[in-house]
């Protein structure tokens, strides 16, 4: 019960707090066009993030029809060993393990690009310090004490904070201390495939919805001409 | 002539159902006023979207399960796995918000040509009451898809009843089915969503428009047709419904598809307004959102229930703020009905309270800070006054002489001219740059005019001194 207890107020400390207000968002720039973006992404998402995350409302069979990419070198290139091109993105990680480790199950990531918007996660993702008062060592500017570690941080390398005067009051600013394995632009890009994998996962058809779109107001607009037309011919004895 | 096996057909039907009487009654020789503006065409859109509620309502229960466990993924499964899933759920979704927009500006034409003075009291009230049963539908429907928003608004919602002394506790219980909600609330909102309150729906706009064809349309002019009959006893400023106002109708619901439909392909969500950001979290019984916001249409009333200091009057406020609507027939005193010719100081009474369900709306979306609060209040207070002091500045109104029949409007298309005379004013022709031989495509009168300081000032003081005319 004093366990449940203390999960319970984990889970509220850790969840309860939101973004900070204040911190400018960085743009991220999604293109869903780009199907090798998208798919970079997708790998990069099973490489570091589904470990704990899943995505569980799209399988790899979706990603490969959506991207035009062939079963197999999505089986082989994105999917983790063993998978099946049917299977959806399901993490390996149990429930139990998640909550000893993080006081938290890490949440299902299928629609957090609708509810956190792409500028957020891009942002979340790069704004990684180091904080040794935290349990895992890092902590967030955008999402204050997140439980989440970062996946990324032998990529990106160190971040410490500093803080700067400004007139507007102070200002917190990262500063990268220790190189990591890919260069600032490198690694903003793979954020960024990252983003734009997870936006794309947050509404699968997004872009088969735009393109008919089109069709759908043109018809509409043939549709509204014609009727127009026809109510001069009937109104034309109205005065 | 051996009448033809269809037309036998025909006639066996028609001898015994009156639909050759319901057709002339209602459509051909339902004699409407000829003067209908933009704002006339809301009721049918409204029946038009209704129909598109019960549409794509039904293609979603094929797949939708009301069960705490499966109700939010199954909403993903619609909009993911299903054969155009997407397109009913969204088509569901923005109509939803459709139906309040259309509905609202129907009740403002309502208000600002006076039709719901007698003799057509009875149709305000059915009215009213559709939009009580569209607000509960609106209500229980956002429940279904089990997001954090879905289940903390019906939970604030519900908790309001716990306010009424005595039986609120177990009256709040009673609705939700425990003590919190769960899945016995999804099942009992569902079958109301999709059952109960549609088949009151139906027989409330039914009610409606029986009323309304029993005493006939109002008018811009707000005078009764009936008035100058000719010697066949038709309304010399009528129009046979069909074929007039049903082609006028077809033209109409293009232009409104064409709103929809944009919203529909490029912006679902539009803006977090329609669709919240927070419901496409999973409902989470353990984690309490720190802002919790209820879909735009209802804003204005939950701004009006925060505003005020006590929960319980607060309540009041909010069911006051609907219940004074009921009233309206009795309350305005003035027997002019339309806007046109009343007084000034309900013309401005008018703006304000525009005005003030706007920024009710708005004040709404936002966290409650106490300047907020504050604001709101002010607002609040403007909204009731607007209602509760109509018995005694109506009298006092100035009214300008009523026409004894209907007055021509001019239409969108004949004022153009007027538009394209105050475009040249506002800009005048820039001097015929030095010709350096290139760029002659470009030369054109439109791209060869920039503002004209003077002209934008005339306009402007024009505009102005129009506006305060037309509010006296």
């Amino acid at each position: 019960m004093k366990n449940l207890i203390t999960l319970l107020l984990l889970m509220i400390l850790s969840f309860g707090v939101r973004a900070s207000e204040g911190i400018d968002l960085q743009e991220a720039d999604v293109d869903l066009g780009d199907k090798t973006s998208l798919l970079r992404g997708a790998k990069h998402f099973v490489t570091y993030c589904l470990g704990c995350h899943s995505i569980k409302q799209v399988r790899y069979l979706r990603i490969a029809l959506d991207t035009h990419a062939d079963e197999k070198e999505v089986l082989k290139d994105i999917a983790p060993l063993g998978a099946s091109i049917y299977d959806q993105l399901h993490s390996a990680m149990n429930k139990h393990d998640a909550e000893k480790w993080f006081g938290t199950q890490p949440p299902d990531l299928s629609l957090v690009a609708r509810s956190r918007g792409a500028d957020w996660l891009y942002t979340y993702l790069k704004s990684y310090y180091s904080d040794t008062s935290r349990p895992f060592g890092v902590n967030n500017l955008v999402f204050e004490d997140t439980a989440m570690p970062n996946p990324l941080w032998q990529l990106q390398g160190e971040q410490h904070e500093v803080i700067r005067k400004t007139i507007y009051g102070d200002r917190i600013d990262l500063v990268l201390e220790k190189e990591g394995t890919l260069s600032e632009k490198e690694f903003d890009q793979m954020v960024n495939d990252l983003v734009t994998f997870l936006v794309y996962v947050g509404e699968p058809v997004q872009m088969e919805r735009q393109s008919m779109g089109k069709y759908v107001l043109f018809f509409l607009f043939m549709f509204f001409a014609l009727a127009y037309l026809l109510k001069k011919e009937y109104w034309k004895d109205i005065h | 002539m051996k009448p033809s096996r269809l037309n036998a057909c025909g006639e066996w039907v028609l001898d015994r159902f009156p639909l050759a009487s319901l057709w002339k009654d209602h459509m051909t020789h339902y004699y409407a006023p000829k003067n209908f503006n933009f704002w006339y065409f809301f009721g049918s859109l409204a029946l038009l979207v209704l129909v598109n509620q019960f549409l794509t309502g039904i293609l979603l229960t094929m797949n939708y399960k009301p069960d705490a466990k499966l109700a939010f993924d199954s909403v993903e499964y619609i909009m993911r796995d299903v054969s155009w899933g997407w397109l009913v759920r969204y088509m569901h979704s923005t109509g939803a918000s459709a139906f309040f927009i259309v509905v609202y500006l129907h009740m403002f034409r309502g208000i600002m040509y006076g039709s719901f003075k007698q003799p057509r009291e009875l149709i305000w009230i059915f009215g009213m009451l559709i939009f009580v049963a569209l607000m509960a539908e609106a209500f229980m429907g956002y429940l279904l898809p089990w997001g954090q928003m879905s289940y903390w608004g019906a939970q604030v919602i519900i908790s309001l009843f716990s306010a009424i002394p005595v039986i609120g506790g177990d009256l709040s219980l009673w609705i939700r089915g425990d003590y919190v909600v769960s899945d016995a609330t999804l099942n009992r909102f569902f079958a109301f969503h999709v059952i109960a309150v549609p088949l009151v729906l139906v027989m409330l706009v039914f009610m409606h428009i029986v009323a309304l064809h029993e005493v006939g349309s109002n008018n811009p002019d707000g005078i009764d047709i009936k008035k100058v009959k000719d010697k066949d006893g038709v309304p010399l400023d009528g129009i046979p419904f069909h074929p007039y106002y049903t082609v006028k109708d077809i033209a109409r619901v293009g232009v409104f598809l064409i709103f929809f439909a944009t919203i529909i392909f490029y912006m679902p969500e539009m803006g977090g307004y329609f669709l919240e950001h927070a419901n496409f979290i999973p409902a989470d019984p353990m984690k309490t959102p720190e802002h919790i916001a209820p879909l735009w249409y209802f804003t204005p009333f939950y701004a009006i229930l925060r505003a005020i200091p006590d929960k319980f009057a607060g309540v009041i406020g909010m069911g006051g703020a609907i219940v004074v609507l009921f009233l309206l027939p009795w309350l305005d005193r003035n027997p002019v009905r339309s806007i046109r010719y009343r007084g000034g100081i309900y013309k401005k009474a008018l703006a304000l309270f525009v005005i003030s369900f706007i920024a009710l709306g708005y004040l709404g979306t936002q966290p409650a800070t106490p300047v907020m609060t504050n604001v709101a209040r002010v607002f609040t207070a403007i909204y009731f006054g607007f209602f509760l002091l109509m018995p005694i500045y109506t009298r006092w109104e100035k009214t300008k002489p009523v026409p004894e029949r209907v007055t021509a409007e001019l239409s969108l298309e004949e004022q153009f001219p007027a538009f394209i005379e105050a475009f040249e004013e506002i800009t005048e022709v820039a001097p015929e740059p030095v010709d350096d031989g290139q760029h002659h495509a470009f030369r054109s009168t439109f791209f060869s005019r920039r503002p004209n300081p003077e002209g934008i000032r005339n306009v402007t003081t024009r505009l102005a001194k129009k506006l305060k005319e037309s509010l006296d």
